[in-house]
């Protein structure tokens, strides 16, 4: 009980200004480091831009990974690990078949290239299920190795409807999962799981040898969109844990914990910066203070902004005492007492 | 010219593959089958004199060119020619240049000596000495020194110093107070510094006697012990013996030309050098211009503190003025005087009355002032072992040796072992033997005294072989419990005087805009307490102290503020009323805030937004 405590922060302490220097200091020791690594190809970023990327809110990082494990009775069988990624592994139209367009008889015609189609494992079967998911209503034919696509009349699609729909279909997907690349079977304490780029984990969740449980991604907004807030928040958390421990500096996971609870704290991932946190400042002093100074008076200007001067930056501009520490303590009269 | 391949280098590549392009002068002149024997050739034609020495060939076996250049702006050195591994300069030639009967000249000339450029040295395997010779050697040094340039060559025993060390130390003879002209009496530079007793180093090298710097020396001869005392030479500090300083050791002297002139402005009005009277706008009280002659001028001699002046000048008013009620127009004049920095003192040296360029009176008043090693000025040996006085202690206090000899300087040990200077050691060693026998001692880079020779002398005079000696503490007068490694080194003091820097602040001068404190020594300035440490007081929410950093002590106002409308108010003085220029209420509040934020909002009001300031009572 005494340690619990003994650990606890003062009342009015400026946790988020150490954190932030507390995060700070060691991120200006890894500047200096993470260039000497320029150059280390096909690598996931570490260090200070991927400390960056997790600040920024990216929509997607840099270079997103997933890591799927299977279920417990597939443990050990590098067989079945290995059918899984193939499983996974995204095939693009183009990848197993050429299009050709017929402008005069309204037509598209993909023919299948069997080697490439074998190589990966693809049907024509499984082709025509993937072109009749982007030709929508119009009408598909299947003979031998090529599928035919017959437009609907004039009035309905028009001609510059060919064009598009043949753009459309180099990014059909044939086989796999949307977005999964490159995917490598990696055996760690007797089991093996696959590492591949992309961050697609709600459409690998449900495959059936796959271990919901244990599926890790790198991409926050991925978790954030599958599973909510609070997992998101433990990714940030997590993420940055990793970067730190990477580069061998100890920050105090406290810190780090604040600044995802900052990130996360109204049910949407934000920004540290302009764009998130220090835009949606209370005042307008604060904001003024901190990016785009004139912006953000003009706009204040426009709808009659009151800055109540709630915060630190807007309390010192004006010279005031800040409410924070020493400054928060305020002593009030009982006047009833006697 | 070698790697950029120029349109004719391209050109000749496609005519002619198998042959090697010959280049004179950076011009494609023709081919030849065999660049290598070409280029043997053309060389030995050179050291028969057949073609001038200034003629250097290069070729380039990779990309068969050979370039034959004979331009200017092309450094080259000199070396002594090899074949066949034996040296050009045999015996016998040498016997005649040493009686005076061969020159420089008659040796290049002969082709023992040959001149080098940067692209031929690609194609030479050069030695540093002639025992290094080996049958594929094709040059040797004159000099092995030579290796070094200009800077360094000065430097004692740099082959026995780690290279950064070398290029600090090179620096650092730069920064170092000396006798930097003979004539400093007659000049009058901006800003310059003369030692008063400057030495030659008992340790030289040869390139130091070539360039006569024993003639302007720039450092002395320092007794140095190398040991902790007391404490206060820890990380680069060293104890200095004050009685070593009072004699005059490192004793320097700051001379500064000031200059002021009578200049012209628009309208025929001109400034007066004369004694300003009272009635002169911004006159400084008569102490300030105690020291000036009838002229206006200062006397030569006469010492000077802090802003007194030195030119009392009087310039036209800035602004034309009304005329007076008279009907007169009384011109009141303006003080310009010329006057010391704030925080100096020193001594008319000398002054000049001329010209300028401009046709106008111009007058150059030279101060000196002595500047007396004190605690926290820079001196430096060779070596680049630099340090700061960290204690003056006296002589009597300073550690002894049985003949009574105290060091000048104690150096921490600590400042050997991880910089690997031991140069300096050994410029002790040598100092020593040196001043034991009499002698200069010769310090150049690789063929200088050794250590062997100095032990020998040592020992000859009764002295530890190794430069050591035992001690006596100067406090308590016990003999110290090892020996201690001492004798003379070559110390520079260097151009960085704490007198030169020193400042301080409690209150002072503010900026007339911000009404912030000013910036910089010069302006009597703050030190600025910026925005990450402005972060780190928030850190530790010391929000009174903050308060009183970026308030009080600095740019606080009382501004009066209108409670109607929110617009700063003013007094009237007429009326004695506080009023609202806006809405001419008279319900008025003093606020305290910082004048930048009063600055802010005025600024904000020249966008055209008015900001309001509503007040209320603090709950």
């Amino acid at each position: 009980m005494a340690t619990k405590q003994s650990a606890k922060v003062n009342p009015y302490s400026a946790v988020g200004i150490v954190a932030a220097q507390s995060l700070g200091e060691p991120g200006t020791q890894m500047t200096m480091r993470t260039f000497h690594y320029a150059g280390v190809a096909e690598h996931v970023p570490t260090g200070l831009p991927r400390l960056i990327e997790l600040v920024d809110a990216k929509k997607e990082p840099n270079k997103s990974l997933v890591e799927v494990y299977l279920k417990k009775e597939y443990k050990g069988k590098e067989a079945a690990a290995k059918a899984l990624a193939k499983e996974m592994e995204s095939v693009l139209l183009p990848e197993v078949a050429t299009v050709q367009e017929d402008m005069a008889s309204r037509r598209i015609i993909i023919s299948l290239n069997e080697n490439d189609a074998k190589a990966l494992g693809v049907t024509i079967a499984m082709l025509k299920e993937g072109v009749k998911k982007t030709v929508g209503t119009n009408k598909v034919e299947h003979r031998g190795n090529k599928l035919k696509i017959t437009l609907k009349d004039e009035k309905e699609t028009p001609l510059k409807e060919l064009r598009k729909l043949t753009g459309k279909l180099s990014k059909t997907l044939v086989k796999g999962i949307m977005g999964i690349k490159r995917s490598v079977v990696i055996k760690e304490k007797g089991e093996y799981f696959i590492r591949a780029s992309g961050c697609n984990i709600k459409e690998i969740i449900p495959l059936p040898k796959v271990d919901p449980a244990r599926i890790y991604t790198n991409s926050v907004m991925e978790i954030d969109k599958l599973f909510g807030i609070e997992a998101a928040r433990n990714a940030v958390v997590r993420e940055m844990v990793s970067v730190m421990e990477s580069q061998g500096l100890s920050v105090d996971i406290r810190h780090i914990m604040l600044l995802a609870d900052a990130m996360t704290a109204d049910g949407k991932v934000k920004s540290i910066g302009r764009h998130g946190l220090s835009g949606e400042k209370a005042g307008v002093m604060g904001r003024a203070a901190f990016e785009e100074t004139i912006k953000h008076l003009v706009n204040a200007s426009i709808v009659a902004e009151d800055d109540n001067l709630v915060g630190v930056t807007e309390n010192i501009i004006v010279g005031q005492t800040i409410p924070i520490g020493t400054g928060r303590i305020k002593l009030v009269m009982n006047a009833k007492k006697k | 010219m070698a790697t950029a391949k120029t349109k004719s280098q391209k050109k000749r590549a496609d005519e002619a593959p198998e042959k090697a392009a010959i280049y004179v002068n950076g011009n494609l002149m023709g081919f030849h089958p065999d660049g290598a024997s070409l280029a043997a050739r053309l060389r030995e034609k050179r050291r028969m004199n057949e073609l001038n020495y200034e003629v250097n060939v290069f070729h380039n076996e990779r990309t068969k060119e050979v370039f034959i250049n004979s331009d200017g702006g092309r450094v080259r050195n000199p070396y002594v020619v090899v074949e066949a591994g034996k040296s050009r300069l045999t015996p016998e030639i040498m016997s005649k240049v040493e009686s005076g009967a061969l020159s420089w000249e008659h040796l290049v000339k002969m082709g023992v000596i040959e001149y080098l450029d940067a692209e031929e040295e690609e194609n030479a395997l050069i030695a540093l000495k002639e025992e290094d010779i080996t049958e594929a050697h094709t040059h040797f040094e004159v000099l092995p020194s030579t290796i070094f340039g200009v800077t360094s060559s000065v430097l004692p025993y740099p082959e026995h110093n780690s290279a950064p060390r070398i290029t600090m130390a090179c620096s650092m003879a730069k920064q170092s107070l000396g006798l930097y002209a003979v004539n400093f009496n007659h000049r009058f530079d901006t800003r310059s510094y003369i030692m008063y007793y400057p030495q030659r180093p008992i340790v030289s090298t040869d390139l130091y006697k070539s360039l006569r710097l024993d003639k302007k020396a720039a450092g002395q001869n320092f007794v140095v012990a190398i040991t902790t005392y007391k404490g206060y030479n820890m990380g680069d500090g060293t104890v200095v013996n004050r009685n070593a300083i009072d004699r005059g050791l490192g004793r320097a002297m700051m001379l500064k030309t000031y200059s002021t002139e009578e200049r012209l402005y628009p309208g025929g009005q001109k400034d007066k050098i004369e004694v300003p009277t009272p009635d002169v706008v911004g006159y400084r009280g008569e102490e300030a211009y105690k020291h000036l002659d009838d002229d206006g001028i200062v006397y030569p001699e006469s010492q000077l503190s802090g802003k007194e002046v030195l030119v009392g000048k009087t310039s036209p008013p800035r602004f034309l003025e009304e005329i007076s009620v008279f009907g007169v127009v009384e011109e009141k004049k303006r003080e310009s005087s010329l006057s010391l920095k704030s925080g100096e003192k020193g001594c008319v040296d000398s002054v000049v009355v001329t010209e300028a360029p401009s046709g106008n009176r111009l007058v150059k008043i030279k101060v000196r002032s002595p500047k007396v090693p004190e605690v926290g000025d820079k001196f430096a040996s060779r070596h680049g072992q630099k340090g700061v006085i960290g204690l003056l202690l006296k002589q009597e206090d300073m550690p002894f040796t049985k003949d009574g000899i105290t060091p000048d300087l104690i150096l921490n040990p600590h400042a050997i072992p991880s910089r690997m200077t031991a140069g300096h050691l050994l410029e002790t060693l040598g100092g020593k033997a040196g001043a034991l026998e009499g002698k200069l001692m010769d310090g150049t880079a690789f063929s200088g005294n050794t250590e062997e020779d100095y032990a020998t002398v040592l020992k000859a005079k009764g002295f530890d072989e190794y430069g050591e000696e035992w001690l006596y503490d100067g406090i308590t007068g016990q003999k110290m419990q090892v020996k201690l490694f001492m004798g003379p080194v070559y110390y520079q003091r260097l151009h960085h005087l704490v007198s030169n820097k020193m400042h301080v602040r409690s209150r002072g001068p503010v900026q007339l805009l911000t009404l912030q404190p000013t910036e910089g020594r010069a302006r009597e300035g703050g030190l600025r307490f910026g925005e990450m440490e402005r972060d780190c007081l928030i850190g530790y929410g010391a929000s009174m102290l903050i308060r009183e950093r970026l308030l009080e002590e600095s740019d606080k106002t009382i501004q009066l503020v209108c409670n109607k409308c929110g617009m700063f108010a003013y007094h009237d003085y007429v009326k004695n009323k506080d009023m609202c220029p806006l809405c001419d209420s008279e319900d008025v509040s003093s606020i305290e805030m910082s004048y930048a934020f009063k600055l802010l909002l005025g600024e904000i009001r020249s966008m055209f937004i008015f900001p309001r300031i509503i007040l209320k009572d603090k709950a």
